[in-house]
């Protein structure tokens, strides 16, 4: 691998060995080392939680960053091109991690400069770290990724993580559940691939009634300005709640991860039951990162 | 096939490009650099088809299109055939293949795709056959061809 930009380009090996590196680094049976190397991360649009999290990775492997937020303060606001912009970075960071709003902006970057991209959202498209991660996981929650029921729930139409994450587990003879309001059902092109794979899948309104079945529940947020009618959304929002007494009876294995950040789709009361499993992943985020950087990187170890 | 062949005279040397989705004539034309020649041709439009009920031809004297060439026009017109002619007889005659990825002669429908905002060709790869669809190797949105627009 030389770029992380879309989970289309990533075998299930490629998986299993970066899950495994991760491990690795996680329990420190190994010991990478990034001294002297320099990360860029540029959040042309921002993001506190990925930038932290890959200001995390970094630190910890011992390599250094420089980073922006926003384009208020930078060459592109005076009105530079992308492709000058990563070219001059370039010249200086041995990575370039990057977000942004355009669609395929880094696959653009990765075809323009000569150092490593690693791709941390580009509009609705991709956001492969975070589907990485989320595949770490459910590896380290379940002892496995084959023939898990997983439920996927809230906003499937517009939410990256979940395309993303459906995709890679696809190959991995997932039986899913999709659990969304009407007009914020999982697009059509990813059903087509998951028939296409003959992977099963229900699509549903409410999950309540396949708790019992899940491994995993996946959560998103839904967006209340997704709504053109407030009416609408007050209708539907309470049947996409996570509270401790929806989770009575679920399997003994079964957790709950989310992206971040929530706001109000996973009652706090559910933080302390053995099922809530999202701040925990959002560390495994920290390990999958250094993985990735250090296998793009050739990092020794 | 007969009643064709009153329409369309024949030709002694050249290739008869047969099939043509109706109506794309003067397209599969343009792709082909077949408009700028000064070479005699012949285009038919809209004429009966037993197999595509209304198909358009396009007959070129003295130019032997070669495969490659036929496969350019292949998002437009995957039905087409193309005939190479010598002496008034068939020397040869091969379909069009869909190439698996497609450079530049796509524009990208999404607004929000890089490929409408930065300097740098398209590029989609073929992700069905029938209809064909097509994937945008950047933004990773798909769309069947009958969504897109062309660039030649």
């Amino acid at each position: 691998m030389k770029h992380l930009i879309s989970m289309q380009d990533v075998s299930t090996k490629d998986i299993m060995k970066l899950i495994d590196l991760a491990d690795k680094i996680e329990n420190k049976k190994i010991n990478v080392d990034m001294t002297g190397k320099l990360a860029a991360l540029l959040f042309f649009e921002p993001s506190t939680r990925t930038h932290f999290s890959f200001e995390t990775a970094v630190k910890k492997l011992g390599g250094n960053t420089f980073s922006m937020s926003g384009t208020n303060s930078t060459s592109v606001k005076k009105g530079e091109t992308l492709s000058d912009t990563l070219m001059t970075i370039s010249m200086y960071a041995d990575l370039i991690v990057m977000r942004h709003i355009i669609e395929g902006a880094a696959r653009f970057a990765a075809e323009t400069v000569d150092v490593p991209v690693i791709n941390a959202g580009d509009g609705t498209n991709q956001h492969p770290t975070q589907a990485m991660l989320d595949l770490y996981s459910i590896k380290k929650t379940q002892g496995t990724l084959e023939n898990l029921t997983i439920g996927l729930i809230g906003d499937l139409r517009l939410g990256r993580t979940v395309h993303s994450l459906s995709q890679a587990l696809s190959d991995f003879n997932t039986k899913f559940y999709f659990a969304s309001p009407s007009h914020l059902q999982m697009p059509k092109y990813i059903t087509d691939d998951l028939d296409k794979k003959g992977i099963h899948y229900q699509e549903l309104e409410d999950i309540k009634e396949v708790m019992h079945e899940l491994d995993i529940m996946y959560v998103t947020r839904i967006q209340k300005e997704r709504f053109a009618v407030l009416e609408d959304y007050e209708k539907v929002k309470d049947s996409y709640i996570i509270t401790k007494k929806l989770l009575e009876g679920v399997k003994n294995n079964f957790k709950v991860l989310h992206p971040l950040p929530r706001v109000n789709e996973i009652t706090t009361e559910v933080d302390n039951t053995k099922y809530a499993y999202y701040f925990q992943q959002a560390k495994n985020g920290v390990y999958m990162r250094q993985a990735i950087i250090t296998e793009l990187l050739n990092l020794k170890y | 096939m007969n009643k064709e062949k009153l329409k369309v005279d024949p030709i002694k040397n050249g290739t008869v490009i047969d099939h043509v989705t109706a109506g794309k004539a003067l397209k599969v034309a343009d792709i082909l650099n077949i408009g700028n020649s000064t070479k005699e041709i012949m285009i038919g439009l809209n004429l009966s088809s037993k197999k595509m009920k209304k198909k358009d031809i396009i007959k070129v004297e003295n130019r032997e299109i070669s495969k490659e060439e036929a496969n350019s026009i292949a998002l437009i017109s995957p039905t087409a055939t193309l005939i190479i002619i010598k002496n008034y007889k068939v020397v040869k005659k091969f379909g069009i293949d869909i190439p698996k990825e497609i450079k530049q002669h796509i524009i990208c429908p999404n607004s929000h795709c890089i490929t409408n905002l930065e300097q740098v060709k398209t590029r989609f790869i073929l992700a069905g056959k029938n209809p064909i669809e097509v994937r945008c190797a950047y933004c990773e949105k798909k769309y069947f061809i009958d969504e897109v627009k062309f660039s030649f």
